[in-house]
């Protein structure tokens, strides 16, 4: 049986700016901003946090385990979610959701989140040390940054499974998905002085399984750090998207991913495409060539384009869905918009790429780069023409070019406000966000898996939540009513 | 009505479809080419004036 596909997506974001132009300080001036408005000032808690345990099970001896830096500004907000600065870049991760569309929500409130730490940051500084917030994973000289999707999967699916299945996806899906780039930034994509790619990151993966994520980066990550009970779930950790600035391409990066994890999970590997048989090569190529054109040689010996791809992949998931129902990814009213969209969008990409400009990110930064372009005449590598990709990115809404090229939106302003400060209700992110809410003076830390109180007296009390299903309202919100205090909650806790 | 004069009307029909078609697809073609028009307005209004400058000066650390 297929699990309930809980779900958040991690965003690095880009910064420029700040007093000495330094991206570590003036990611903490953000992220303390922030904390400082008295949302919450609750530090991270490193226990559970193993980023150099590979999925594989074998050390990877060529790999190299990420550094935690632990001095660096790190809260939880009351959202379930932590803000923090992760190397050199203010970081949201989301809280734990259950469905794709509470997950786009929730990344949606990021940037609400991220554009208030702005504001009060900026109040504070000279104009001339402005900071500069960016959605994108890219600063066109070499240099990328990450927007990773966590989704559970089950303990009992072998790894090697994970990679057969979802290779094909992730090597295809920046056909809807992709963020869209002007020009190349590393030595073999340069090789083809391409105009425009689909895909931010395509042109950065490396390997094909990995542990690293900053170094030789793997289209199938293996860091195996669960932060809940390990016996019986996994987290696949997905580096591979892009950041989206369409929340429908959020929506449906999200809810195909987690439609095919499910199909895995109840019907193993057989459904699923061939995969290129160089799945990096693929990757790189596929992002290159928006005509959508190119294929690729698969294990079976035939040639697929992404478009072929990702068709047969909608197939199998619409087939699923007919014989199973889509439970464990979410209510049926979702899972039948996942597909429609999923199926307008490929569609739309392939015969009439104006059709989805309102939902495709590469289809609306290309149409405005290229109609540019024309307009004055410009060299294919004029630096406007990145300067539009860049401002794309921008969070502050007077200069943002994503806000003006008619975005479909999903969900509404205020249902965003609500997500800056609510936790999701059916997620053990609900439990966090409310202990942050209610008791801030009498927490200590917090982490995905548990929370630490301080009552003042006698030792720190870690409250364990090892299963992401618990913790809802469902199960906890009485119990928070009837407790005023941090000590009362423990208490009826112990009984 | 006969045969002959029922695959006249039938002939004249398409006849006046297709002409309106193509002037549907003539004046949406302009239209879309107005709204693009209009968008690259307001991007021109708000795009970074020294884009030389702004796209040099925005260099990250990789991250993740």
């Amino acid at each position: 049986m297929a699990i309930a596909k809980v779900l958040g997506i991690e965003t690095e974001y880009g910064i420029s700016g700040g007093p000495d132009l330094e991206p570590i300080a003036s990611s903490s001036i953000i992220v303390n901003a922030y904390a400082h408005q008295g949302r919450t000032r609750i530090n991270w808690d490193f226990q559970g946090e193993t980023p150099d345990l590979d999925a594989r099970g074998l050390p990877g001896l060529t790999s190299f385990a990420p550094i935690i830096e632990t001095h660096l500004a790190n809260t939880v907000l009351t959202n379930g979610a932590r803000l923090y600065v992760d190397h050199a870049h203010p970081e949201y991760s989301s809280p734990e959701c259950r469905t794709p569309w509470e997950a786009t929500l929730y990344d949606l409130a990021g940037e609400e989140v991220m554009r208030r730490a702005l504001v009060i940051a900026n109040e504070s500084l000279a104009p001339e040390d402005a900071i500069s917030l960016y959605k994108n994973n890219s600063d066109g000289k070499g240099n990328s940054y990450g927007t990773h999707e966590n989704f559970l999967v089950s303990r009992d699916v072998d790894f090697s499974d994970i990679i057969r299945a979802m290779v094909p996806h992730f090597v295809s899906r920046q056909i809807i998905v992709g963020a869209g780039k002007v020009g190349a930034e590393t030595d073999h994509a340069l090789h083809g002085d391409p105009f425009f790619q689909l895909s931010q990151r395509a042109e950065f993966f490396e390997e094909v399984v990995g542990l690293e994520t900053t170094l030789k980066r793997p289209i199938i990550n293996t860091r195996d750090e669960p932060h809940s009970d390990a016996e019986r779930f996994r987290r696949l950790h997905v580096i591979i998207g892009d950041a989206n600035l369409s929340p429908y391409a959020t929506f449906i990066k999200l809810g195909s991913t987690a439609l095919l994890l499910a199909m895995l999970e109840d019907e193993g590997t057989e459904r699923f495409p061939s995969p290129p048989r160089h799945p990096v090569h693929a990757v790189r190529a596929y992002s290159l060539d928006p005509s959508l054109h190119v294929v690729e040689i698969c294990d079976d010996n035939k040639w697929r384009s992404a478009w072929d791809l990702q068709d047969q992949l909608w197939t199998a998931a619409n087939d699923y869905v007919a014989r199973r129902g889509g439970e464990a990814v979410a209510p049926e009213a979702e899972v039948s918009l996942i597909l429609s969209q999923w199926r307008e969008m490929l569609d739309g990409v392939r015969d009439d790429i104006r059709s989805v400009a309102d939902r495709v990110d590469w289809v609306a930064k290309y149409r405005v780069v290229t109609g540019m372009q024309e307009r004055y005449d410009l060299d294919p590598h004029d630096a406007k023409l990145r300067a539009i990709d860049l401002q794309y990115h921008d969070l502050v809404p007077q200069r943002s070019l994503a806000r003006r090229v008619g975005l479909r939106t999903l969900q509404s302003d205020e249902e965003v406000r609500e997500a800056v400060h609510n936790p999701p209700t059916d997620t053990r992110a609900y439990f966090r966000g409310q202990c942050v809410a209610r008791y801030p003076e009498q927490i200590v830390a917090a982490n995905w898996d548990s929370v630490v109180f301080d009552l003042g007296e006698g030792p720190l009390q870690r409250v364990p939540m090892m299963d992401p299903l618990r913790g809802t309202a469902a199960l906890t919100e009485d119990l928070l009513k009837v407790c005023p205090t941090a000590d009362d909650l423990l208490e009826a806790l112990d009984r | 009505m006969t045969e002959q004069e029922r695959i006249q009307k039938q002939r004249t029909e398409r006849a006046r479809e297709s002409s309106a078609d193509v002037s549907v697809d003539a004046t949406k073609g302009d239209q879309l080419k107005a709204e693009l028009d209009d968008l690259l307005d307001e991007i021109d209004e708000v795009l970074e004036e020294n884009a030389e400058e702004f796209v040099r000066n925005y260099v990250q650390k990789g991250g993740e």
